[in-house]
């Protein structure tokens, strides 16, 4: 069932929010040893969320419109006296004294949040082997990864452990797994979801947003947890878009673009798969046939988005992470001085990726190296504004890939960071931009295995996006992306 | 081995960002992020003089509120948190006499 079917048997009384709660603990229990998509299941607060969802329908009160679904939280977000470890030994143990913004918002909106998902150690990463805690395996292939980061949270859905899941997006973090998985994730615009709880990777990127295995449950979750929040300063000051009562309206006159740099041409993004731009040329055929408006569109820096984002990023990271100290909170590691128990704190507490971003950003911000690789980089950042302005005067959404491969192997890509990095390339623009992407399933690679296509679309265009991802979903569920 | 950033620069950069790398350590990640630096050729080569920065998708202005006195963080639950807390403050060794 989906969320929102559940949530309608819930609200008529016709099942217990507690009764859906056992059913998902009891996958879970079975086989989540293998896949591990949760570092905690959090069955005792899931449990007394549930029965006050139950109470409140047999008083005859409505308990909002997730009402009884149980949801995955990623472990990067979060929740009051339960841990929230980004999947690092710097913060084994910790209890945030305060529950993140989106938190609070599923819990009034009846949303039962089962447990903390795995990710690569503070987001850093594209499947999940970066976790302190070991990796997550993909449910569909478990010698394969999930992608990641939130790769907890794609398996969690996709293994039908929870009909939804939270994660957070900084280079394509949602997308990806979601594409690999073959379920439904978005990153909505830039500060339509409250960062507020959301432990901080790349502030000026980070994005919260749902994974869901159907594009209307994905709607009214990003519904429930999206909308101004005072404690964030760069939320946008609207309400949450509005987007169920407008999934049904179809692309007919809609301009659709085909992203060429993205689509396998030459002067393109290399190393895109066959298979996977085929699927992607098909969605496009699909759309077309449906009554959009087809054309090619290049937005030429979006070969540049990859080396850009990989500067700002870990400088933004080196900044951010500099608060793991040891000092307030997480691992310390003792020594004779402050400057040595911070050294050594942290030389213990994070793992090789991190400290090899913090080293990047730390490189890439220092005397001398500022102006060739951050100031450039943000230089960068305006080119893609601009060339994405271009492109959304001639089209209201672009398709591309979500990834460029499906699922791969455990350690395939661990030894160069590099081959990791160009796993983000179609996805980065628009954390770069600011701008909403969602990436709906269409069909399956040579392999098997699910691929992802992602709409891209202008600020605060959700409602679109969101629109054309139900258009291919239901042309995927008639045998369409066969 | 590219010569995009040497094995001192490693060493200055990670001390810098209050990390101690064992020998071996500092092998693997001057090689691991002269890749990633030789990758960030195309970005450095950019001729953008005219081009303004972008630190930020939004344009942004500073945010007030009203001054109200709200609930705030209990004081104790995050001294909780804390390796070491005394006296309602955060512990820490001695930091007066060390190098900068």
């Amino acid at each position: 069932m989906t969320a929102i079917e559940l949530s309608a048997a819930v609200r008529s009384g016709e099942r217990r929010a507690v009764d859906i709660l056992d059913e998902h603990l009891a996958r879970i229990e079975e086989r989540d040893g293998e896949i591990h998509a949760f570092n905690l299941v959090t069955a005792d607060l899931a449990r007394s969320q549930a029965e006050a969802v139950d109470s409140a329908v047999a008083e005859g009160r409505d308990p909002g419109p997730l009402a009884g679904v149980p949801v995955a939280v990623k472990d990067n977000t979060c929740t009051r006296g339960i841990p929230t470890t980004c999947s690092s030994r710097i913060l084994d143990g910790w209890l945030p004294p305060y529950n993140a913004t989106v938190v609070d918002r599923l819990a009034a909106a009846g949303a039962v949040t089962i447990g903390k998902t795995n990710l690569d150690e503070f987001a850093m990463g594209s499947s999940t082997e970066n976790s302190a805690f070991g990796p997550t395996r993909n449910p569909h292939d478990t010698s394969k990864v999930p992608g990641g980061s939130s790769g907890g949270s794609a398996a969690a859905v996709a293994a039908e452990f929870a009909p939804l899941a939270i994660g957070s997006d900084t280079g394509g973090s949602i997308r990806q797994p979601a594409a690999l998985c073959g379920v439904v994730g978005a990153k909505p615009t830039y500060g339509v979801v409250s960062r507020y709880g959301l432990i901080a990777f790349a502030s000026s990127l980070d994005q919260i947003g749902p994974f869901a295995t159907t594009v209307a449950d994905a709607a009214v979750l990003l519904e429930s947890i999206g909308g101004h929040d005072p404690r964030d300063s760069t939320s946008i000051e609207a309400p949450a878009p509005s987007l169920l009562d407008v999934l049904e309206r179809g692309v007919d006159g809609l301009r659709v673009g085909v992203l060429t740099e993205l689509a396998g041409g030459p002067g393109g993004v290399e190393g895109i798969s066959p298979d996977v731009i085929a699927r992607t040329a098909q969605a496009v055929a699909a759309l077309e046939a449906a009554g959009a408006e087809v054309s090619e569109v290049s937005v030429p820096s979006a070969t540049l988005g990859l080396t850009a984002y990989y500067l700002i990023a870990p400088a933004e990271a080196s900044s951010n992470l500099s608060r793991y100290d040891g000092v307030r909170y997480g691992l310390r590691v003792d020594a004779s001085t402050t400057g040595e128990m911070n050294t050594a704190s942290r030389s213990a507490g994070f793992g090789d990726e991190v400290k090899r971003r913090i080293m990047l950003g730390t490189y890439a911000l220092s005397a001398g190296y500022y102006d060739a690789f951050y100031g450039k980089a943000l230089k960068v950042r305006t080119l893609i504004l601009r060339d994405f302005a271009v492109a959304y005067e001639k089209v209201d959404v672009l398709v591309t890939p979500t990834s460029p491969t499906t699922a791969f192997g455990f350690g395939d890509k661990t030894a160069d960071p590099m081959s990791m990095y160009v796993n983000d390339v179609c996805t980065i623009p628009s954390n770069l931009s600011g701008h909403p992407a969602i990436s709906v399933p269409f069909g399956v690679g040579d392999d098997g295995l699910p691929i992802g296509v992602q709409i891209l679309g202008p600020a605060q265009s959700e409602p679109i996006i969101f629109s054309v991802a139900a258009v291919l979903e239901d042309v995927a569920s008639k045998g369409g992306a066969r | 081995m590219s010569d995009r950033i040497t094995r001192d620069e490693v060493i200055h950069v990670a001390r810098l960002a209050r990390l101690e790398l064992a020998p071996d350590e500092v092998d693997a990640f001057t090689e691991q992020l002269a890749r990633v630096l030789e990758h960030a050729a195309d970005v450095e080569s950019l001729e953008v003089d005219d081009v303004a920065p972008t630190s930020h998708p939004l344009p942004l202005a500073n945010v007030y509120r009203a001054d109200e006195v709200t609930p705030s963080i209990d004081r104790d639950e995050v001294l909780a948190q804390a390796p070491f807390a005394e006296d309602h403050m955060f512990r820490v060794p001695p930091v007066l006499g060390e190098e900068p």
